[in-house]
């Protein structure tokens, strides 16, 4: 374009420059690339000897340091299933309530901006709130406890997720709905949910893979280091994939070092698969989308 | 027609009652790592020398001392080194991003992001206390890799996804028209983006950056792996003032580190207590901040 007015000498340096730029600005784009392949090779490559069927499907033998880690990847499944079961519907239902009921007050306000906090505030400090409550409920360290605080602390992703799914169903729909007689609940039950489900359903993805990766919540309340058996009941501790690889990696020289990295790959993958089917399903549901 | 009347009401308090929880769960955060604290924090805590001495020994016999500066120092030194790597380059890949590449390229490039975003604090951590610790004794020849440097680089990487999704959404939101006008003019994309973008979006470019900044502080169990854990002023009077590779120790780190071994309601568990409250307090003034600051721009 700025051929039209002849190569002068400035016309040549704002193209340099910009041409400049435009790669300093790629190159840390693509700089952001380097760290998330390396870290994954490095970690694969490190835990390449332990990784095999025996090292997810054996519970632990010997303090850890032999058999596998069955016990700590059924251990998170508990408690991110118990989380979910007490956040999903709760943090649904609220971000139904902030899109779909509130009216734009200084109530609302309040209570978006108790999500926006809800959502900073840091991860020890619900650990905290964590040692705080289990007085409510067993008075010791216990999966329910571990998960309750987990719930609380992921819950503000699966209220965002919930939103904006919320946000994307037109407002013609609603109103479309409303003028043949039918109630809010109506409306909201056959138009809003069922056209918002995939996005809702990408949210609770989401948040099962915050959960599982989380560590400094369950730390003192009701992650364990070692356990011979399963746990028996949601009121016994267990072990959990995150709390292990941090207590594996903090003991110096016990657990040989290939298991600790196996621990990482196994933690890694599971949350990266979490997160990746998230994203390919918001992909999928986008391209169906029929407006 | 009585019957569905009563069910919807159910329906809808239900769904005013889930929409009060994040307040109830903020609230109930506050006042309960207060009430856990506040006897401490009320008749024994010296506020003056918690907030100026480094003395960090909670666990002395004879006179135990209750000075958080180091670990505030601490905090600072990891927030400056991985602000100083993650705001330049999160702003160049936002700007990339948003008015540079091609769509294709725009998606792959956030769905990286994306997933960078979606490492878990503790792999991280495990990465500070493996790859980084052993890069950085090579690089440097120190005998010990871990220290504010690692973890700064190890945060980061964690902040950047934060700082670039919420300043391209920033930069998006400038209007077009803006771009073609200054472009009608002659204004080449470097120079849009410098003279007009830059400009028009600071206020959610300062946004971003706040929010990145939030998630430094209450970074927890990455920097409690890759930071060293010795409690030690990693600032002096000296050139060149911080020094990134002394191992420090943060807030967030020491609660995870100490709190394990302090005795239910001991002096030691409601200081830590109101380590956590000091925590709450800044990240929700920063919360808050990033928060009016979005919302002036919309109201705009």
């Amino acid at each position: 374009m700025m051929a039209m007015f002849g190569e002068t000498p400035l016309a040549r340096k704002k193209l340099a420059t910009q041409r400049r730029m435009k790669y300093l600005f790629g190159a840390m784009a693509a700089s952001m690339v380097i760290p998330l392949l390396l870290i994954v090779g490095y970690l694969v490559v490190q835990a390449w000897p332990v990784l095999d069927w025996e090292f997810i499907s054996q519970m632990p033998r010997k303090n850890l340091k032999e058999g596998g880690i069955l016990s700590a990847i059924l251990g998170t499944f508990y408690m991110v299933g118990i989380s979910l079961a007490f956040s999903a519907p709760i943090g649904i239902l609220a971000a139904v309530y902030l899109n779909e009921y509130a009216r734009d007050n200084w109530f609302t306000r309040i209570v978006n901006l108790g999500v926006v906090n809800l959502a900073g505030v840091p991860s020890i400090v619900h650990a905290l709130f964590g040692v705080g409550a289990i007085v409510f409920i067993t008075g010791e360290p216990c999966i329910l406890a571990a998960s309750l605080t987990l719930g609380i602390m992921t819950m503000p992703v699966i209220i965002a997720a919930t939103k904006q799914a919320l946000a994307a169903v037109p407002m013609a729909f609603r109103e479309a709905c409303w003028n043949v007689g039918a109630s809010r609940w109506q409306t909201l039950r056959t138009i809003v949910l069922p056209n918002s489900l995939s996005g809702i359903l990408t949210g609770v993805i989401l948040e099962v893979s915050r959960a599982a990766g989380e560590t400094a919540p369950i730390l003192f309340t009701g992650a364990v280091f070692y356990r011979k058996q399963l746990p028996h009941s949601i009121f016994d501790q267990s072990m959990a994939l995150s709390y292990q690889l941090f207590s594996v990696a903090t003991q110096a020289g016990q657990i040989p070092e290939e298991r600790q990295f196996g621990t990482a790959v196994v933690l890694l993958a599971l949350v990266l698969f979490m997160n990746g089917a998230s994203i390919s399903l918001r992909v999928y549901f986008r391209a169906r989308k029929k407006w | 027609m009585a019957r569905r009347g009563w069910f919807e009401g159910a329906v809808e308090l239900l769904i005013r009652l889930c929409g009060l929880s994040a307040i109830l769960f903020v609230f109930g955060i506050f006042f309960l790592v207060l009430g856990e604290g506040h006897d401490f924090l009320l008749h024994r805590l010296d506020f003056v020398e918690f907030f100026t001495s480094i003395e960090w020994r909670p666990t002395d016999t004879v006179k135990p001392t209750y000075g958080a500066l180091a670990l505030i120092s601490g905090t600072a030194a990891v927030g400056i080194v991985a602000m100083g790597i993650a705001v330049p380059f999160s702003l160049g890949c936002a700007v990339f991003v948003s008015e540079f590449c091609a769509p294709r390229t725009r998606e792959v490039l956030k769905v990286i992001i994306e997933l960078l975003a979606a490492i878990p604090s503790v792999v991280w951590g495990f990465i500070g206390l493996t790859l980084t610790n052993s890069l950085i004794i090579k690089l440097t020849g120190e005998p010990v890799g871990l220290c504010a440097l690692n973890a700064g680089v190890i945060l980061a990487l964690m902040s950047v996804p934060i700082i670039v999704s919420i300043a391209e959404d920033a930069l998006k939101a400038v209007p077009d028209g803006y771009r073609e006008a200054a472009e009608a003019l002659g204004a080449t994309k470097w120079q849009v983006v410098y003279k007009v973008l830059f400009p028009a979006a600071r206020h959610g470019l300062l946004a971003a950056v706040l929010l990145g900044v939030g998630r430094v502080v209450g970074e927890t169990m990455a920097v409690l792996m890759a930071s060293g854990h010795s409690i030690r002023m990693p600032f002096d009077g000296q050139f060149p003032y911080v020094h990134p590779l002394s191992p420090v120790r943060t807030l967030t780190a020491t609660i995870a580190a100490e709190l394990g071994e302090t005795p239910v309601g001991s002096d030691h568990y409601q200081a830590l207590f109101v380590i956590g409250l000091l925590l709450f307090v800044i990240t929700f003034a920063i919360n808050l901040a990033a928060d009016l600051i979005v919302k002036g721009i919309r109201a705009e």
